[in-house]
């Protein structure tokens, strides 16, 4: 078995003795975000730049996943002997040359270009686990993930523990399921494991369908190895031989990385049969959604992978028991399975020792709305919102108030401002009417009307209602159109009314999660901010008995 | 599917009364084998479950979201409640729902008097909604010789899609588009009538809680769906109660 070990570490010295010949590495973000804001033409202009001065081959011009400030893109950051870092924000073409001129060839800090300080909080206050090496390796090489220390827990674990022993490790760590419902991932782990059957699934769980949520796509986009590593680590835990990788369609980044990354690990002995010279044997397939935010569904997305219309199923029986094409199957978060590499690598204790004691670990969260810096941070669990909206997101432009945050997307809800200081995590964040969710947090200012914000989300819901239960599929529909009178400024007082108890009646009967939870931003706007509802209300018509109209009469009452 | 064992083992209580079930028997089978009664409208026998219209919901003790009865299967020592106040307005409220979503219009219906949607009207006291018609623009597909469908009176509860995948064999019944966009389809979207795995066997027919699959020629009121043929069929088959059954008989 030492044999693997020693394959890892060759791969690792060879491309680190590599990059040791250059000076300066210019590491240019490639990840969606950046990519929309021109980093390609940044890209090439630092290569032509260089080469034209001929200096191709002292500086490395690396494409990199995601460093996260997404607001201040396109990203570089030059790596220099030394070792120095500088971070360049907003680099255009201009400011390509500036850096190529001044920094990778004179040596200096280019000054005409935008460098992001060192003690930004947006930087220095994030605890990267999951995104460790988003924005310093090439996503699309393996040697890169490798040198980093990719791949040494899938070979620690074949060669030192057995699939019990990953299992005892992964509940030591109490890592959670960061799909929104932070199920313990250890126990559904065991659960598989004890299923009977040779044939078993594990699925990665890419659908990412959120209104403002993008972490799953960085980490699918910027460190697509780390995922297949989890996947891979979970299949041999439970004892599956196949592991489907289950990513929406409007990924195509994320779904091009990832086959390119299945690729390189099937050469590399990292997946196919006996991996890394053991037993263990295990495959994996992407496969790729049409863009249904039910598919996000654990039943809905095994129809999907099967073929069939993604309709969600009725549980029990859990896909554990009955999965796909019936055998015992287990789905888990594409984050959940990112922090698995790190927990068995470094160990339970180092990764519970982050985070507060319910929810161990960290999270991604992708930051979006009224902020002055948008984009993906990773955090320990239980920081207070307030550092994330005010020192992280550098609080919000244009001098206006904070309002809202919200959480969770369609199923989440809305926190006010004087829950601020409430500690992010599972429990604090049901206990507001909200949750979790994936990680979407988007920030909303005092111009915000929170009965928009729960039409838009039911919106939503209804577009992306399947339509199997009744509930769900007209519910939805009805929902939206009371919102909509209210937010019209025609909704009457008995608008209000049909809509909160048509709320009642969809949450506590729908099939799936999706209807269940559609209410959820009605319910939390309403509890936090039930005047602003109120206030668009016109007055009930009443009832005119014969009485008045008698009074109202030319005649008088008679 | 196996046959029952000889007796019910299972203690079971619904609404406060103690009752004997058999093992992997559903809620609704009990309380429909000891009279209790539970409103359903996807729900048939013989045909798999499918859980989508959500008016047999009742409250299980310990849980916190309601079960649909259809679909649950009895444990042991379990106490269901099968009609609460709340559970009656949650079911009144979906009736409600399927009326405002279709073009349910009984007084030209081939089906009044025989609709099971108009019955759970009847027995949620629901005459009028609270909520707007949406009036959808729905089409008729008259182009079978034999039968019709009117997708106004549609409830989406797809025993016709069932029925035709299950019994028959044929799977000519689907559904199209999404959520509110729903809509019950021949083939891929073709005319019905120009469906070649049709076998004009009429089984969709005869399930149909409305009036929207209906036999042609029939006027207001006329046509009376018989969904207990399915079931028939389904437990004939399962019991072996075919005639000339050597084995059986």
């Amino acid at each position: 078995m030492a044999r693997n070990i020693i394959d890892l570490d060759d791969i690792a010295s060879v491309e680190l003795e590599a990059r040791s010949r250059y000076t300066h590495r210019a590491l240019v973000c490639s990840s969606t975000g950046c990519l929309s804001a021109g980093a390609a033409t940044v890209r090439s202009t630092l290569e032509a730049e260089l080469e034209q001065a001929d200096r191709g081959q002292d500086v490395q011009v690396v494409p990199t996943g995601c460093p996260g400030l997404c607001s201040r893109g396109p990203l570089v950051r030059v790596e220099s002997r030394g070792p120095t870092t500088t971070h360049y924000e907003q680099v255009d073409e201009d400011a390509a040359r500036a850096i190529v001129r001044d920094h990778l060839i004179g040596g200096q800090p280019a000054t005409e270009a935008r460098i992001t300080p060192e003690d930004l909080p947006f930087y220095v206050k994030q605890h990267r686990v999951v995104l460790a090496y988003a924005g310093t390796i090439d996503p699309e090489r393996l040697e890169d993930y490798v040198a980093a220390g990719g791949y040494r827990a899938l070979s620690k674990a074949l060669s030192t523990l057995s699939p019990e022993n990953v299992i005892e490790e992964i509940a030591a760590a109490g890592l959670r399921g960061r799909g929104g419902a932070g199920y313990p991932a250890a126990r559904k782990w065991k659960l598989l494991h004890d299923a009977p059957g040779d044939e078993k699934y594990v699925v990665a769980n890419g659908d990412e369908g959120d209104p403002g949520a993008f972490m799953d796509r960085t980490i699918m986009d910027s460190d697509p190895h780390r995922v297949l590593e989890g996947l891979a680590l979970a299949a041999y835990a439970t004892g599956a031989s196949l592991g489907y990788l289950y990513v929406r369609a409007e990924y195509p980044l994320a779904i091009e990385r990832l086959e390119r990354a299945i690729r390189a690990a099937k050469r590399a002995k990292l997946l196919g049969r006996n991996v890394l010279g053991s037993k263990f044997s295990f495959d994996v397939e992407v496969r790729v959604g049409a863009g249904a935010f039910v598919c996000g569904e654990e039943t809905a997305l095994m129809a999907s992978i099967e073929g069939r219309r993604g309709n969600p199923e009725l549980r029990p029986p859990y896909p554990t028991e009955r999965g796909l094409w019936g055998q015992p199957t287990m789905i888990n978060n594409v984050e959940t399975l990112a922090n698995v590499p790190a927990i068995i690598d470094q160990g339970a204790a180092a990764f519970a020792a982050v985070g507060t004691e319910a929810s161990p670990g960290t999270k991604v969260f992708a930051l979006a709305g009224s902020l002055t810096n948008t984009g993906l941070i990773e955090v320990p669990m239980g920081i207070p919102l307030r550092d994330i909206v005010f020192e992280m997101g550098g609080g919000i432009p244009k001098g206006l108030a904070f309002k809202a945050a919200q959480t969770g997307g369609p199923s989440g809800g809305c926190i006010p401002e004087r829950f601020l200081d409430t500690p992010v995590d599972y429990e604090h964040l049901r206990e507001l009417g909200s949750m979790m969710g994936s990680g979407g947090l988007v920030v909303m200012d005092e111009t915000v009307r929170m009965p928009e914000v729960a039409r838009f989300y039911m919106e939503f819901c209804r577009d992306e209602s399947c339509g199997k239960c009744a509930p769900c599929r007209v519910g939805t529909v009805k929902m939206h159109a009371f919102l909509d009178r209210i937010c019209r400024g025609v909704g009457r007082q008995r608008d209000l009314q049909h809509l909160e108890s048509l709320c009642r009646t969809v949450r506590e009967t729908s099939l799936c999660g999706l209807g269940q939870s559609a209410p959820n931003p009605v319910f939390s706007t309403l509890e936090h901010f039930r005047d602003e509802y109120v206030e668009l209300l016109v007055e009930d018509e009443v009832f005119q008995g014969p009485e008045a109209l008698a009074a109202a009469s030319p005649g008088g009452a008679r | 599917m196996s046959r029952r064992p000889a007796r019910p083992s299972v203690p079971v209580t619904i609404d406060g009364e103690e009752h004997l079930a058999y093992e992997g028997e559903t809620i609704l089978d009990l309380a429909r084998r000891v009279g209790v009664r539970i409103p359903t409208l996807c729900q048939l026998d013989g045909l798999s479950v499918y859980g989508g219209c959500r008016l047999c919901v009742v409250q299980t003790e310990g849980d916190h979201r309601l079960k649909p009865a259809c679909a649950t299967e009895v444990t042991g020592d379990l106490e269901v409640t099968t009609s609460t106040h709340e559970i009656r307005e949650h079911r009144r409220r979906i009736v409600e729902l399927l009326f405002a979503e279709g073009n349910h219009i009984c007084a030209f219906c081939v089906s009044t008097g025989h609709c099971e949607l108009q019955d759970l009207a009847t027995e949620h006291n629901v005459d009028h909604i609270h909520y707007d018609y949406e009036y959808p623009r729905n089409t008729v597909d008259a182009s079978h010789p034999k039968y019709l469908l009117d997708r106004d009176r549609c409830v989406l509860c797809t025993r016709c899609v069932r029925v035709c995948d299950e019994f028959e064999g044929a799977h000519v019944w689907d559904i199209a588009n999404r959520g509110s966009e729903s809509r019950i389809v021949a083939g891929l979207d073709i005319p019905w009538g120009e469906s070649e795995s049709c076998t004009w066997c009429g089984k969709c027919v005869l399930v149909c809680p409305t009036g929207a699959l209906s036999f042609k020629g029939r006027s207001t009121g006329e046509m009376v769906h018989d969904p207990e043929v399915i079931s028939f069929l389904s437990r004939a088959r399962r019991e072996g109660e075919w005639v000339g059954r050597k084995e059986q008989v």
